[in-house]
């Protein structure tokens, strides 16, 4: 059985791509056969973050029009065997995906035992994330505890109980999870930024993971090394619990309580 | 909180405003999803229309649509102002 889960979210930037990448590699640590596909047709970005936007030859597209063969557009990851990265064209046909095609390339993944395919949705609701949602069995929605990417987060919630194939068949539910990032548990606390219970609340979907903003997030990416793989950032391994909590394993959330200030910044505030 | 807080501004709880304004807007557009395209521009075009006899609000003019079984229904509420404010006309 392959497992299709789409990393989702309408609004652009809260870090789709760094989670996709994390997801993606947590799992194949885990042995599992894992395909990450970037749909973000135009834009592609995922070869980055996974360090391997020098061996991209063929991609999505190619694949699509029979350019290529899947086998030759996967690129396989340099530190698991069981881990490839499908990259997006960089093509400026906006019909370059067709739901055709997508599902012909998803089938060519089942039949090659995949476990795990991760679709990297594009910000919006245009024809990349749509195609990038339908096909899948669990969407895990990235969202910043922020106003806008809250709102545009319950829009995409919309469109996957409805714009889905397993919607359209009525094959029960797309399962969804919120994977909330660049939490802040300090500004929580002062009350700058809403909470855990805050986001779940309002858009009323079980939490997988929480992600606090760290400097390594960037520092990943810089060096185009999933951060799930730095030891030393707590984003790293809080993408490892969310790995876990995704294979059913319950784990406790961890980073989500403010730091104590010392005597000095208590006077101070600094 | 440090002794010479007195002297700065406190914040206001921002969180807390937002998850109200939040919860108000997703619900709002969690009853519209699904309903039919053309509810915005209804519901311009009656407020024109209202506005041409009294003087209401962009927002006094609610529109709807419910299900109910089989069929639906289409809910519309106005809310005139209160008595005495101007009719459109008079003044």
């Amino acid at each position: 059985m392959t497992d299709i889960i789409v990393v989702t979210s309408g609004k652009g930037g809260v870090g789709k791509t760094t989670t996709s990448a994390s997801l993606a590699v947590g799992l194949a640590k885990r042995d599992k056969k894992v395909a990450v596909i970037d749909f973000d047709v135009g834009l592609r970005n995922l070869d980055l973050i996974m360090g391997c936007e020098r061996r991209v030859v063929y991609d999505f597209v190619n694949v699509i029009n029979a350019e290529c063969t899947l086998k030759q557009a996967l690129i396989k990851d340099k530190r698991y065997d069981n881990l490839f990265v499908l990259a997006a064209s960089q093509t400026r046909d906006k019909d370059a995906l067709t739901r055709e095609g997508v599902e012909s390339v998803l089938n060519g993944l089942r039949e090659e035992g995949f476990d795990y395919v991760i679709c990297d949705s594009p910000a919006g609701i245009e024809k990349g994330a749509a195609l990038a949602m339908y096909f899948a069995d669990r969407a895990v929605v990235v969202v910043n505890p922020e106003v806008s990417s809250v709102r545009d987060s319950d829009r995409i919630l919309g469109l996957l109980a409805s714009k889905t194939r397993r919607a359209e068949l009525g094959n029960g539910p797309v399962e969804q999870h919120l994977l909330l990032t660049r939490y802040n548990p300090n500004r929580v606390e002062s009350g700058d930024m809403m909470s855990i219970a805050d986001v779940k609340e309002i858009l009323g979907i079980e939490v997988v993971g929480v992600i606090p903003e760290s400097e390594g997030v960037l520092a990943a990416s810089n060096a185009g090394i999933p951060v799930i793989l730095d030891e030393e950032s707590n984003a790293g391994h809080a993408y490892d619990d969310a790995v876990a909590r995704l294979l059913g394993e319950s784990r406790p959330l961890r980073f989500i309580d403010a730091q104590k200030k010392g005597l000095f910044s208590r006077i101070f505030r600094s | 909180m440090g002794i010479f807080d007195f002297l700065r501004a406190r914040p206001k709880n921002t969180a807390n405003v937002a998850k109200e304004r939040l919860r108000i807007i997703v619900a709002q557009e969690r009853a519209q999803r699904g309903s039919p395209d053309y509810l915005p521009t209804l519901r311009r075009e009656i407020l024109e229309v209202i506005k041409k006899y009294v003087n209401v609000d962009p927002d006094a003019v609610l529109i709807n649509v419910e299900r109910d079984g089989d069929h639906e229904v289409l809910e519309l509420s106005v809310a005139l102002p209160e008595k005495g404010a101007a009719v459109v006309g008079e003044n």
